[in-house]
């Protein structure tokens, strides 16, 4: 089967391009070695199928960026029978100038001049023949949007010789320079000499590095600085060509939609309350239980009744007719956002699949460890992780939204001026923005970033922006406090707990931009794209691209541990099983009395005494899920006795009971007991997160950065629990805290500002 | 009269007349069109300042100032 690279500018319309081609049968996969997309699929309209990689959209094929060295190899090395260059017709001039790059390859090459129907709509011509006959190649009109133009497109492609010789629009120039160099190519007996020769003659790195390079280019160039020279000569030749084939109309008036749109969402006022206001609408839609506010602001504001109270259903979680179901789903004492009614709908759905099985087994006669184990094991583990799947999604639409509509750019540019300060982007923000509402879309985003060490610096501080599931933690916890001591605020505790979340964070980025990912702040090059409105069937593609992803992620590595972990904490020592109600004799229980002491630093090792053992158990359930944290507390406090009834959603009773019953154990004094407890929340906010973020972050980061990220956020999280521990439950510590802080803060901002280079000093001393 | 771009005020426009800087962001500078001779509007500094954004062959192009200071236009 033939194949044809797709190349071109990013927001050309390729990505649309490649999914009319392709439909059904395009894949998502990784080029090796890096975290870009590679796509692939199958073009089956027509007299042949042919095979269509889509290259990463790129400006040209200097070797600076990954996406560009990707084309630049895969046209070169896997030499695809043909490359399709989609070009903007909008914007001919700079699009243009990667299609001279690519002409100089021995490859052949047509021009798919894309969104002709705009171009027309403004009322400017472009004489196709003509652009044809200057370029050499063929030109086919196309609006990938509409679809209109795609077979013929394909069908001349199709039709296209095998061989095409490279030529250049640098000839007249550097005629000399590039003969010299082309001789040496064509010696070499390289193929593509003229791409090669021109590319030496702008001082290109990978060519530099072939045996006699260097020479060649002496000779040629003569020591002239030909980069500046090349870039000049093919706008130039472009401008010239340019005014030939395209024909204004009018002048172009002065303001487009593009601009008056921009002037507000860049204004230098409302830009960042305007930006504000999108994202709380974003997380509003995605999170909240109640729409809009209908309900009122503040609970005691909340007037609408719910379905028990209306005599619909007959009492919360019970039985009740499937008409109702579906009506909770939507509304239940309060209107629901989208986000929360595609949970309810996939939980409903899945709660039904569940409970069917497990009746199944109990009427089959399966032992009860059995049902135990398919029931709230295996099934209740891999529901427990798509059930985030309905509102990552919904995260994951409103975002692309963003991105394709080209909002995403602007408000780059509107925050890149913070986020410089701490050696990132304005890129970085989204990334971890979305961390509050899920570190797995969040750690997707990261592929936004161009700077390898920004993007792990990034995946692996967005575990700190609290994720929603980390939010019942903080209330029980919180609430378990206020409830057992009578002080403090519960909802103060929670906001400073994502403070503190954040300044971890910010100090975490600072200390790792400084050492161990030292690199320069990345370039802030960017085009603004124009805004345009996104297409129905790209954003459906890109959601399915990452249901699928996630999908096989559930099953794979988060089914295996969540099993691992249900057996550890169902079985005793003598493999027998234990129902929920005895896990404090499980394997589970003992590894936490094991590892009780290694948090006695934080507060809640063996201080807590006998029943210390749960703060560690839930620590590590919560390796699964986080909510997985509070229903463990639950269930042990359950069965240490720490709290009789019937448990609670939220976990407060059984915490408060939890607290009480340690505190008539050890007698520990309320201030210690209540900085063990912060330090608790902000270990598990700060530590691993869950094992579907994990898998995530596995994926996206570096080859070899996994391990370490791992250790990284075990060591954060055991620092932040320890200080606020020990500043918390002695006054002395606090100076050497104090001291330690200062300190590390003096060194990261001296080296800043180049005042202090550890390795020169170490140099200095060697010597 | 020539300043450098970091220096323009919105609204001025002017050509290009020289590209400095380091190998890798003058190589982009190059690639996105930042070339001598090009003609530029200086359309906005963002909110804090920071970047800039600038029109220029048709299209819209955000840079840091410390990038625009490799940019010597020609009013």
């Amino acid at each position: 089967m033939k194949t044809f690279a797709l190349a071109g500018n990013p927001n050309c319309g390729k990505t649309t391009l490649f999914n009319a081609l392709t439909g059904a049968t395009a894949h998502v996969g990784n080029w090796p070695g890096v975290t870009v997309d590679k796509r692939e699929g199958v073009y089956k309209g027509g007299v042949e199928n042919v095979n269509i990689v889509d290259l990463p959209g790129i400006y040209s094929l200097s070797p600076y960026t990954p996406e560009e060295v990707i084309s630049r190899n895969f046209i070169l090395d896997e030499k695809p029978e043909g490359i399709i260059n989609i070009v903007d017709a909008t914007n001919l001039e700079r699009n243009l100038y990667l299609t001279t790059q690519l002409l100089e390859m021995d490859i052949p090459v047509i021009i798919a001049l894309n969104m002709m129907d705009e171009v027309e709509k403004s009322g400017d011509k472009i004489d196709v023949k003509a652009l044809e006959e200057a370029l050499g190649v063929p030109v086919a009109e196309i609006s990938a949007l509409k679809k209109s133009g795609v077979k013929q497109l394909m069908d001349r492609a199709i039709a296209m010789p095998a061989e095409r010789k490279g030529i250049t629009v640098l000839k007249g120039a550097l005629e000399k320079q590039l003969e010299t160099a082309c001789a040496f190519y064509a010696a070499e007996e390289v193929k593509s000499p003229l791409f090669h020769a021109v590319k030496l003659l702008e001082n290109d790195e990978l060519e530099l590095e072939k045996k006699g390079a260097k020479e060649t280019l002496e000779k040629a160039s003569c020591g002239e600085d030909l980069e500046a020279v090349i870039a000049d000569e093919r706008y130039k030749y472009i401008s010239a060509n340019l005014a030939s084939v395209k024909v204004k109309s009018v002048a172009k008036e002065k303001l487009t939609k593009s601009d008056k749109i921009d002037r507000v969402l860049t204004h230098r006022v409302w830009a960042i309350p305007v930006f504000l206001v999108v994202l709380f609408f974003v997380f509003h839609l995605t999170f909240s239980g109640n729409l809009l506010f209908l309900n009122g602001f503040t609970e005691e504001m909340g007037w609408m009744p719910s379905l028990v109270e209306l005599g619909l259903a007959t009492k919360e979680n019970g039985a009740n007719n499937f008409g109702v179901e579906i009506l909770a789903v939507f509304y239940d004492g309060t209107v629901y956002s989208p986000g929360v009614i595609l949970t309810n709908f996939l939980n409903l759905f899945l709660d039904h699949i569940s409970d069917g099985i497990v009746t199944l087994m109990e009427n089959g006669g399966a032992a009860e460890w059995a049902t135990g184990l398919v029931g709230d094991g295996i099934l209740g583990g891999i529901f427990a992780v798509l059930g985030f799947l309905p509102q990552i999604l919904t995260l994951f639409l409103f975002f692309s939204i963003m991105e394709d509509t080209g909002y995403m750019a602007r408000i780059a540019f509107v925050l890149d001026r913070i986020f410089r300060r701490f050696g990132l982007s304005g890129r970085a923000f989204m990334p971890m923005i979305m961390g509050f509402g899920c570190s797995i879309p969040a750690t997707i985003n990261t592929r936004t970033l161009a700077d390898e060490k920004e993007r792990t610096a990034t995946v692996r501080v967005i575990p700190f922006f609290s994720c929603g599931a980390k939010l019942p933690i903080l209330t029980a916890v919180a609430g378990g406090i206020v409830a057992a001591f009578g002080i403090g605020n519960a909802d103060v505790i929670t906001f400073c707990m994502y403070l503190l979340g954040i300044c971890t964070a910010i100090v975490c980025v600072l200390l790792m931009r400084n050492t161990t990912l030292k690199g320069e702040t990345p370039p802030f090059i960017m085009e603004l794209p124009a805004y345009h409105l996104p297409g129905f069937k790209n954003l459906m593609l890109h959601l399915w691209d990452k249901t699928k992803h996630f999908v096989k992620k559930a099953f794979t590595i988060i089914f295996a541990s969540t099993i691992i972990i249900w057996l550890f904490s169902h079985l005793s020592w003598r493999w027998g099983y234990l129902p929920d109600e005895q896990m404090n004799d499980s394997i589970l229980a003992s590894l936490g009395m094991f590892i009780q002491p290694v948090f006695t630093p934080l507060g809640f090792g063996s201080q807590l005494g006998k029943f210390g053992w749960v703060f560690a158990v839930a620590a590590i359930t919560g390796l699964i899920a986080k909510e997985n944290v509070i229903a463990t507390f639950t269930t042990l406090a359950l069965c240490i006795g720490a709290y009789a009834g019937e448990g609670t959603e939220e976990g407060v009773e059984e915490l408060t009971g939890l607290i009480n019953i340690i505190t008539a154990d050890t007698g520990i004094s309320q201030g210690d007991f209540v900085a063990a407890l912060i330090a608790f929340i902000a270990f598990n906010m700060t530590t691993i997160p869950c094992f579907a973020a994990c898998a995530t972050a596995r994926a996206e980061l570096p080859k070899g950065k996994f391990n370490r990220t791992v250790l990284f956020w075990l060591t954060t999280s055991y620092i932040v629990g320890a200080i606020i521990y020990t500043v918390g439950a002695f006054i002395w510590p606090v100076a050497i805290w104090a001291v330690v802080i200062a300190a590390v803060a003096t060194f990261v901002v001296l080296r800043n500002i180049g005042k202090f280079d550890i390795v020169k000093i170490f140099r200095r001393r060697k010597k | 009269m020539t300043k450098p771009l970091n220096e323009f005020a919105a609204g001025e426009s002017g050509r290009i007349k020289a590209v400095t800087g380091e190998g890798k962001i003058r190589r982009r500078l190059f690639d996105m069109g930042v070339t001598p001779g090009a003609e530029l509007t200086m359309r906005k500094k963002a909110p804090l300042g920071d970047p800039i954004e600038i029109t220029l062959r048709g299209y819209e192009l955000t840079l840091r100032k410390s990038e625009a200071a490799c940019v010597e236009v020609e009013l």
